[in-house]
């Protein structure tokens, strides 16, 4: 068991922590947009940009392949991460978008059908509905949603109601950015295979929490960002079975997913998972990315576990005592993000004020309209903690949102 | 440094908390529909007219405090006013909020309560959704989105 964080020193990892905003200190607590950065990952950016800057595609010269071997290794690296069967099963992408994007496409040219189905949540991000919506439209398929409970769960009831034998395709969310809680996906997965769907599961929110291990899931996609796991932004992974990155075409065409070009005899593509990865990519951002897996590693997943869920512990019944306060999402099996609105007073305004504070939240729909719609709210304010947020934050939250309750009331 | 008592000020939130002709006007002469997609403010705003006279204004809609407080206040400036001088007004309000720093403002009343926005640029399109909207039902535009 990983020994507990020396909260301190963690935080003296992240310079940007000590920014001051407004005159007060700032207190980041948007981890669910994108995370901060440890030192250990810019030294690894600039390193690249420094000592290693070369194109990859296995050029013959000393920096191409010093460039060449740093993209493999962070490419083994989220392997091993995800506990993926190797490393040609992962392929870098922009973000969790561009995964979900990728495999939709996908299975709409070879996959999907006239009459099939496309089961999602209604707790899904807008990246895990509008890709299935485009390929629903290309090819005639139908999107069926699974409901969820008043707490923000999904309703299992619902949901193997919906799931059938023309369920084609499965999209789910680990976790809901918008709500915190966590789904249970290796069951839903399972459930899912044996009606003979394909099974992508968008891991935005769990990754940076918890081990995911694909096998164990059952799933045959899953997506992370991995600017929301310590890494630059515009970086963003797709796991696939490889048997369906086998099956899947290229999404983007071009030089490096090539094996031959000509005018005349036709094109042929490399093997996956380069099949999937034209032009040059975000070789600093993907080296970045594997600097960031080790930095958490390192940390202990336990101890980054039991960080977070200490905090969650801490702020949740604190929130619940200011008068006219409404967690959305408050169960148990949850990541640290807490949704809430305010009786009289819209997202928007908490969010504003509490920027004045120094505090950094995010208010509004959270590219979830479906689930505000169906919650009847116009959105919420969301916090969302990550290991390196300390309690005095936690309070300095409770803090202000009681001031604002009171302001408006 | 902005205060926040220059965005909330007291007159803000009490047309927040009591917003005032916040209602339909099932009858109307014309009306229009504004959206705020960055943060989901929505407005619909409802028109009675008599001759070129704004005899009723009136709206509905979920919003943050600046967008209803807007909304609520222009309701009550426009109402009785001709096309030309709640346009007018409009345009006043936009200066106000986005024009040159001294920009002239007599004639604005209580809408001088919305100048503090001007310190929060995120929520200059919350205080004139209300007015783009206004605009398009008097133009006979259905709908306004502030992107």
């Amino acid at each position: 068991m990983s020994a507990p964080l020396d909260i301190v020193r963690v935080r003296s990892d992240f310079p940007i922590l000590d920014l001051e905003v407004k005159g007060k200190p700032l207190v980041y607590l948007d981890n669910a947009a994108t995370a901060q950065k440890p030192l250990p990952v810019l030294r690894a950016v600039d390193d690249f940009y420094l000592r290693q800057n070369g194109n990859i595609h296995r050029g013959v010269h000393y920096l191409s392949q010093v460039a060449t071997d740093a993209y493999d290794r962070s490419r083994e690296r989220v392997a091993r991460f995800l506990g993926a069967a190797g490393p040609r099963e992962v392929v870098f992408v922009r973000g969790a978008t561009e995964g979900i994007n990728l495999v939709a496409h996908g299975l709409a040219d070879v996959w999907l059908q006239e009459g099939d189905e496309i089961l999602l949540t209604r707790m899904e991000h807008h990246a895990n509905i509008v890709p299935w919506q485009m390929a629903a439209q290309k090819t005639g398929a139908r999107i069926v949603v699974a409901g969820v409970t008043p707490s923000g769960e999904l309703d299992l009831e619902d949901f193997h109601r919906k799931l059938g034998p023309r369920t084609k395709v499965l999209g789910l969310v680990h976790a809901s950015n918008a709500l915190g809680t966590i789904n249970p996906v290796a069951d839903l997965a399972r459930a899912a295979r044996r009606e003979g769907a394909v099974v992508l599961v968008d891991g935005c929110q769990s990754a940076p929490h918890f081990p995911v291990d694909v096998a164990s899931l059952g799933c045959d996609f899953f997506v992370f960002s991995g600017h929301k796991t310590c890494g630059p932004t515009g970086t963003g992974v797709l796991w696939g079975r490889g048997e369906w990155l086998d099956k899947l075409p290229p999404y983007q065409t071009g030089g490096d997913m090539i094996a031959r070009v000509s005018f005349e005899e036709g094109t042929t593509f490399r093997e996956p998972p380069e099949k999937f990865e034209a032009g040059t990519p975000d070789i600093a951002g993907v080296i970045g990315l594997g600097a960031a897996l080790d930095y958490l590693e390192n940390l202990g997943a336990g101890a980054l576990a039991a960080a977070e869920r200490a905090l969650l512990d801490h702020v949740t019944p604190r929130l619940r005592e200011i008068p006219g306060l409404t967690i959305w999402g408050d169960v148990e099996n949850k990541v640290p993000v807490v949704s809430f609105t305010l009786d009289g007073v819209h997202p928007h305004d908490i969010g504003t004020i509490l920027d004045h504070e120094g505090i950094a939240v995010r208010a509004g729909h959270h590219c979830a309209q479906p689930l505000m719609k169906h919650y009847g709210i116009p959105g919420t304010a969301r916090a969302s903690f990550a290991f390196y947020n300390t309690a005095a934050e936690a309070d300095a939250l409770v803090a202000s949102v009681g001031k604002i309750a009171k302001m408006f009331a | 440094m902005s205060d926040l008592t220059d965005l909330y000020q007291e007159i803000i939130l009490d047309h927040n908390k009591r917003p005032r002709n916040h209602r339909e006007i099932p009858a109307c002469t014309c009306s229009a529909e504004g959206h705020n997609p960055l943060c989901g403010d929505e407005v619909k705003v409802f028109v009675s007219m008599e001759g070129e006279t704004l005899s009723d204004v009136a709206f509905t809609g979920q919003g943050c405090a600046i967008s209803r407080a807007s909304a609520s206040m222009m309701t009550g400036k426009t109402k009785g006013r001709t096309k030309a001088e709640a346009r007018a007004l409009g345009a006043q309000v936009r200066d106000m909020l986005l024009g040159p720093e001294d920009a002239p403002l007599e004639g604005i009343g209580d809408l001088v309560a919305l100048s503090g926005v001007r310190q929060f640029p995120a929520r200059i399109k919350c205080a004139m959704l209300p007015w783009h909207t206004l605009e398009a039902a008097l133009d006979g535009r259905g709908a306004v989105t502030t992107e």
